[in-house]
C-alpha cells in the first residue's frame, strides 16, 4: 500500500518545487478569475462590450499636428495612427538631437580644458535632476510666452518665432525636381564605391587616395549643377504675414518644440554619461601602444579608440533611445498629440479603456522587445573573444 | 656637456639625453640625466621603485613630456614639434609592462595595423613580415587568435613582434616580465635575448639580473631621478662603486 | 663608441629643484588647463564671454532686481524676477490642500522622518539600535499622523498635495520597492520554471510600458477590475503602481549585481550547509547590494521624480498646484520663476542622493575590499 506523507513531500527538492509552483499557479489563476469577474459584471453594468469594433466609430475631435490628414469625420482608428506617427515624429527627432547632444557634452567633459568641463558637468547634473515632466512644462511655459504672431522674433528674415511656434520656409518640388534627387543618390553611391574601392587599393598596394574632393563633387557639385541648369526646379514657400497670422510655409507647434528641447537636453545628458564612460573604458596603455608604434591622434581615435569605447557604449545607448521614446508619452501634459494623448482622449470618448490600455501596452511593449532582441544580438556579435 | 662634444656625440650616437630634467607637479623625478646609447648598444636599467627609470625611456618616445634639457634620437630633437616626434616614434619600438595588446584585432590584425597605416605597406607585405616575426617568435600559429585567448608569455611576446613590425632602429622595454607568472617569464627573455643577439639597440628596465649579465654591454643605476652608476655588468655586479648600488644589490640578489 | 659616465658619489649628488617657472602654480595650471593650444584657447574664451553674459545677468533677475513682497503680479514692477506669491503660496505648495490648522501634523511627520532614516543611513548613529526599532514603527505613526485616527480629525486623501505629496510617494515607493525588486530578481534566477516565467514577464512588461500608461492602469482599469462600488484610495493607488514600476528596474539592477558575485560564493555557502534563504541573506543578498549601490540609488531617483507624473491623473504634487498657480490669473505669467523655484526642490533632494550614494560607494568600498574589517 502506497501512503505518502506530508514530510515526502516537503523535503524532496523536486516535489517541492513542484508544490510551490502549484501554490504559485492557483493563487495567479485564481486572481485572474476574479479579476474577470468583476470586469464582467462592470462592463455589463456599463452597458459596453469588449472589443475592437469601436474603432471605427467617429472621432468628434480634431487633432492639429499631423503628418497625414485628418478630421473630426475621421475614424477612431485614423486617431490613433495619427498619435502613433506624432509619437515617432518626436521621437525620432529627439534621438537625433539627442545623440549630437550627447556625443558632444561627453567629449567636452573629458576635455583637459577645466572650464568647458566643469561648464558641461554644470549642464548635466542639472537636467539629470529635476524631473522631465517639470522641464518639458518649463520649455513650453516659455515657447507660449513669446511675442504674439504679430511681434514675431525674426531670424535671416525666413523664420519666424512666436507663441505659436516656430514657422519657417517650406520646399515646393517641381517634377524636374526628380532629375536633381537622382544625380544626388547616384553620386552617394558613387562616392560610398570610391570609398570601398580606394581602402582596398591601399591595404593592397599602400597607396592613399584622397576621396573627399572628388567625392564632394559628386555629391554636392554635380547635383547643384543641374539644379540651375534645369532652372531652379525647387522653390521655398517663404511664411507670409496676413492680418493675424501667417500662411504658408511649415509651423512647428509650441508642443513639439517644447517636447524636443526638452526630451533632447534630458536624454543628452545621461546619452553623455555614457559616451564618457565609453571612452574611459579604454585604458590608457591602449592609446600609449598606438602612440608608440607611430599611429597619430586621428588614426588611433578611429582604430583603436573608437572599437572599443563603442562596444561599451551602444547597449545603454540603446536603452536611452527606448527611454525616450517612451518619455515621450508625456505629451500629454502639455497637450501634444501623441499615442499615449490621444489614446486617452478616445477612452474617454468611448469608455472602452480595456481596448485602448491594450494598444498601448502592444505597441510600447513591441518596441521594447525588439531592442532587446537586437541588444542581445549586438552584444553576442561583438564580445570580445577571451578563453 | 657642451655644444661641441654634443655634435660629435650626436653623430656617432643612436640616442643623446643631455641634462635632462622632468618635473610631475613640483616632484623633481628626473635630475640631470645624461646619457647616450650607440648604435646595437645594449642598456639594461635598473634601481628601486620611484627611480624614475619607467619615466626615463617612456621620454625617449615622447609618452613622457621634459621639461628641461635635450634628448636627441637618431639626429632629430624631440621637443614640442609633432613632426619630429611622429618620425622618432616610427624608429622607436615599445613594449610594455603590461603588453597593450589591442584586444578587438587579431594578433595578425595587431601586427599589421602600424605598417599598413604609418608606413602605408601593402597588407599582403605587412602580412609577410608579421608571419615571420611572429615565426622568430615562435607564436606563428596563433596568428589568427584574439589577445583574451592566449596567455600573458604569449601575449607579450606578441606585443614584442608587433613593435618590430614596424622595423625600429631602437626597442625600449618597460619592465617587460613583471607582469607575467614565473613559469612564462624564461619565453620572453629567451625571445630578447634573440634579438638582443641579432643586433638590435635595446633599453630595458627590469629587475631580471640574469638577463642584465648574459647580454647588457652597460647596466645603468638610478635612484632618485639620477643615474648613480654605470658600468659594464662584470664591474657592476662584482665591483660595485657606490654605497646605494650596493644596498641595491644585496637587496636584490638576496635570493 | 660608448661613453662611460663615471659614478657619482654622495656629496656630488644633485638637489632636488624646484620646478621651472610657468610650469607648475597657478601660471602652470592656466596653461595646462585652460590655454594649452589654440583649440583649447579659443574654447576657454568662448566659455569666459558666455559666463559673463549669463552669470550677471542671472544673479541680476534672481536677487538684485526681483521683488518678494505683494499680493498679486501687478505688485512686481521691476524687471527681475517675482517672488511674492512665496510667501502667500508657500504652504499649498508643500502641503497641498492640507487643513491649515492641521499642518503641523505633517511637520511632525516630516522631522521625525529625519531621526527614522538616519540609523539605516549612517554607521555610527548614537542609540542605533532604538531608533531602527523606531523607523519600523514610523510608518504606522505617519499614517496616523497624516490620516487621522487615535484622536486626530480624518483628512481625506485628496487634500493631500504640494510637497508633501511627493514625499510620500517617493519615500513610500523607495521603501517597498527594494524589498520587492530583491523578491523579483531572485525569482528570476530561480530554478523552477513557472516562477521564473512569472517574474520575467512582470518584469518586462513593466519595463517596456511608460509609467504613464500604468498610472492611467491604476486609475481607469482598477475600477473595472475589482468589485463594482468598491474603491481604492487614490493615494494608494499611485503608491501601489509606482512601487511596481520602480521595483522592475530595481530588479533588473540587483540582478547585475547578483551575476557579478563569483559562483564560488554560492557553493561555499552550500559547503557551509546553509539553506537557500540563510545563503541569500548571509552571504550574498549582502554583497550584491553593495555592488548594486550606484545602479539602486539612480532607481530611487528617478522614482522621486517620477512622482510628478501624477498630475496626469489629477492629483496635486507640487508640479500641479505650480501649474495651477500660473494659471491663476493673480499670478499668471510668472512661470519661469515658479518651475525655477519648483525645480529647486527636486533638485536638492535628488543631488543629494547622488552625492550620498557616491558617499557610500566609497565608504563600503574600502570596506568591503579589506575583508577581514573589525
Amino acid at each position: 500500500m502506497l501512503s505518502i506523507r506530508a514530510r515526502d513531500i516537503w523535503f524532496n527538492p523536486r516535489s517541492r518545487g513542484l508544490f510551490f509552483q502549484l501554490i504559485v499557479l492557483l493563487s495567479i489563476a485564481s486572481f485572474l478569475a476574479f479579476i474577470t469577474a468583476n470586469t464582467i459584471a462592470n462592463l455589463q453594468k456599463a452597458g459596453l462590450t469588449a472589443g475592437f469594433e469601436f474603432l471605427t466609430n467617429q472621432a468628434f475631435f480634431d487633432i492639429n499636428q499631423r503628418l497625414i490628414s485628418f478630421s473630426s469625420q475621421s475614424s477612431f482608428g485614423r486617431a490613433l495612427v495619427v498619435g502613433l506617427l506624432n509619437t515617432v515624429l518626436v521621437s525620432s527627432l529627439g534621438i537625433i538631437a539627442a545623440t549630437i547632444i550627447g556625443f558632444l557634452a561627453g567629449i567636452l567633459r573629458l576635455s583637459k580644458n577645466w572650464l568647458v568641463s566643469r561648464v558641461v558637468t554644470t549642464y548635466v547634473e542639472i537636467t539629470r535632476n529635476v524631473p522631465l515632466l517639470l522641464q518639458i512644462i518649463f520649455w513650453w511655459a516659455t515657447f507660449t510666452s513669446l511675442p504674439r504672431v504679430r511681434d514675431s522674433i525674426e531670424i535671416f528674415e525666413v523664420f519666424f518665432l512666436n507663441n505659436r511656434g516656430l514657422r519657417g520656409p517650406s520646399p515646393i518640388f517641381e517634377q524636374s525636381f526628380l532629375w536633381v534627387l537622382l544625380t544626388f543618390l547616384v553620386g552617394l553611391v558613387a562616392t560610398f564605391a570610391l570609398a570601398l574601392w580606394s581602402r582596398r587599393r591601399q591595404l593592397e598596394t599602400g597607396q592613399t587616395f584622397r576621396v573627399l574632393p572628388i567625392g564632394l563633387l559628386l555629391i554636392v557639385g554635380i547635383p547643384v549643377l543641374i539644379f540651375f541648369g534645369l532652372n531652379e526646379p525647387m522653390v521655398w514657400e517663404i511664411p507670409k504675414r496676413t492680418r493675424f497670422n501667417f500662411t504658408g510655409g511649415i509651423n512647428i507647434t509650441p508642443e513639439l518644440l517644447a517636447l524636443w528641447v526638452a526630451l533632447a537636453t534630458y536624454t543628452g545628458a545621461f546619452i553623455s554619461e555614457i559616451v564618457r564612460a565609453g571612452i574611459l573604458s579604454v585604458s590608457v596603455g591602449q592609446t600609449e601602444a598606438a602612440q608608440s608604434l607611430g599611429l597619430r591622434n586621428k588614426q588611433t581615435m578611429r582604430l583603436i579608440i573608437l572599437p572599443q569605447a563603442f562596444r561599451v557604449i551602444i547597449p545603454p545607448l540603446t536603452s536611452q533611445y527606448l527611454n525616450l521614446t517612451k518619455n515621450s508619452s508625456l505629451a500629454i501634459a502639455i497637450g501634444y498629440q501623441d499615442l499615449v494623448s490621444i489614446g486617452g482622449t478616445i477612452l474617454n470618448q468611448s469608455g472602452h479603456a480595456l481596448e485602448i490600455v491594450a494598444i498601448w501596452m502592444a505597441v510600447y511593449l513591441s518596441l521594447s522587445l525588439a531592442t532587446s532582441a537586437y541588444m542581445n544580438w549586438y552584444n553576442k556579435r561583438i564580445s570580445l573573444v577571451e578563453r | 656637456m657642451n655644444n661641441g662634444n654634443a655634435a660629435e656625440f650626436r653623430h656617432k650616437s643612436l640616442i643623446e639625453i643631455c641634462g635632462l630634467n622632468k618635473w610631475f607637479g613640483s616632484f623633481h623625478v628626473l635630475r640631470d640625466i645624461s646619457l647616450s646609447v650607440a648604435s646595437g648598444e645594449r642598456i639594461v636599467i635598473c634601481g628601486p621603485s620611484g627611480s624614475g627609470k619607467s619615466t626615463l625611456i617612456r621620454c625617449i618616445n615622447y609618452l613622457e613630456e621634459h621639461q628641461e634639457g635635450q634628448i636627441f634620437v637618431d639626429g632629430i630633437e624631440l621637443k614640442g614639434d609633432l613632426k619630429n616626434i611622429e618620425a622618432v616614434r616610427k624608429e622607436v619600438g615599445m613594449v610594455f609592462q603590461s603588453f597593450n595588446l589591442f584586444p578587438h584585432l587579431t594578433v595578425l590584425e595587431n601586427c599589421t595595423l602600424a605598417p599598413v597605416w604609418v608606413r602605408n605597406t601593402p597588407k599582403a607585405e605587412a602580412e609577410r613580415i608579421a608571419m615571420e616575426l611572429l615565426e622568430k617568435v615562435k607564436i606563428p600559429e596563433q596568428a589568427n587568435k584574439y589577445p583574451g585567448q592566449l596567455s600573458g608569455g604569449q601575449q607579450q611576446r606578441v606585443a614584442i613582434a608587433r613593435s618590430l613590425c614596424m622595423q625600429p632602429k631602437i626597442m625600449l622595454f618597460d619592465e617587460p616580465t613583471s607582469a607575467l607568472d614565473p613559469e612564462m617569464i624564461k619565453e620572453v627573455l629567451d625571445v630578447m635575448v634573440d634579438l638582443a643577439d641579432s643586433g638590435m639597440t635595446m633599453l630595458v628596465v627590469t629587475h631580471e639580473m640574469g638577463f642584465a649579465a648574459q647580454v647588457a654591454d652597460k647596466v645603468v643605476f638610478m635612484d632618485e631621478g639620477q643615474v648613480v652608476e654605470s658600468n659594464t655588468p662584470k664591474e657592476f655586479f662584482e665591483n660595485p662603486q657606490s654605497e646605494r648600488t650596493k644596498l641595491f644589490l644585496s637587496q636584490i640578489l638576496s635570493h | 663608441m660608448s661613453s662611460v659616465i663615471k659614478s657619482m658619489e654622495k656629496n656630488n649628488r644633485t638637489k632636488p629643484r624646484p620646478p621651472p617657472i610657468g610650469s607648475t602654480g597657478a601660471i602652470g595650471w592656466l596653461r595646462q588647463n585652460l590655454f594649452s593650444n589654440i583649440y583649447n584657447s579659443l574654447l576657454t574664451v568662448i566659455c569666459i564671454c558666455g559666463l559673463i553674459l549669463i552669470i550677471p545677468a542671472g544673479i541680476d533677475w534672481v536677487f538684485l532686481s526681483s521683488q518678494v513682497a505683494g499680493d498679486n503680479r501687478f505688485a512686481c514692477q521691476n524687471t527681475g524676477a517675482c517672488w511674492a506669491w512665496i510667501d502667500q503660496r508657500m504652504g499649498q505648495f508643500l502641503f497641498g490642500f492640507y487643513p491649515e490648522q492641521e499642518r503641523w501634523r505633517p511637520m511632525v511627520a516630516f522631522f521625525l522622518l529625519l531621526p527614522a532614516l538616519a540609523p539605516w543611513l549612517f554607521e555610527r548613529v548614537p542609540a542605533q539600535r532604538y531608533l531602527r526599532i523606531f523607523s519600523i514603527a514610523y510608518p504606522f505613526i505617519a499614517t496616523i499622523l497624516l490620516v487621522g485616527g487615535f484622536g486626530l480629525p480624518s483628512i481625506a486623501s485628496d487634500k493631500f498635495g504640494g510637497f508633501m505629496l511627493n514625499l510620500i510617494v517617493g519615500l513610500s515607493g523607495i521603501v517597498l520597492s527594494l524589498p520587492v525588486g530583491i523578491l523579483l530578481a531572485l525569482g528570476r534566477r530561480s530554478k523552477l520554471p513557472l516562477i521564473k516565467w512569472v517574474c520575467i514577464s512582470f518584469i518586462e512588461i513593466v519595463r517596456g510600458v511608460p509609467l504613464i500608461t500604468l498610472l492611467f492602469v491604476s486609475n481607469i482599469l482598477l475600477p473595472i477590475f475589482l468589485p463594482p462600488d468598491a474603491t481604492l484610495d487614490s493615494v494608494i493607488r499611485v503608491i501601489i503602481m509606482v512601487t511596481a514600476f520602480a521595483s522592475a528596474y530595481m530588479a533588473e539592477v540587483i540582478r547585475g549585481g547578483l551575476q557579478a558575485i563569483p559562483s564560488g560564493q554560492y557553493e561555499a555557502a552550500k559547503a557551509m550547509g546553509l539553506n537557500y534563504f540563510q545563503s541569500m541573506r548571509l552571504i550574498i543578498l549582502p554583497q550584491a547590494l553593495r555592488i548594486s549601490i550606484p545602479g539602486i540609488v539612480n532607481t530611487f531617483i528617478g522614482l522621486f521624480k517620477d512622482t510628478t507624473l501624477v498630475i496626469v491623473i489629477g492629483l496635486f504634487d507640487i508640479l500641479g498646484i505650480a501649474n495651477a498657480m500660473v494659471a491663476n490669473p493673480d499670478w499668471l505669467g510668472l512661470s519661469t520663476e515658479t518651475y525655477v523655484f519648483v525645480a529647486l526642490f527636486f533638485f536638492i533632494i535628488c543631488f543629494s542622493m547622488s552625492r550620498y550614494s557616491m558617499w557610500l560607494e566609497r565608504r563600503l568600498g574600502t570596506k568591503g575590499s579589506n575583508g577581514w574589517s573589525s
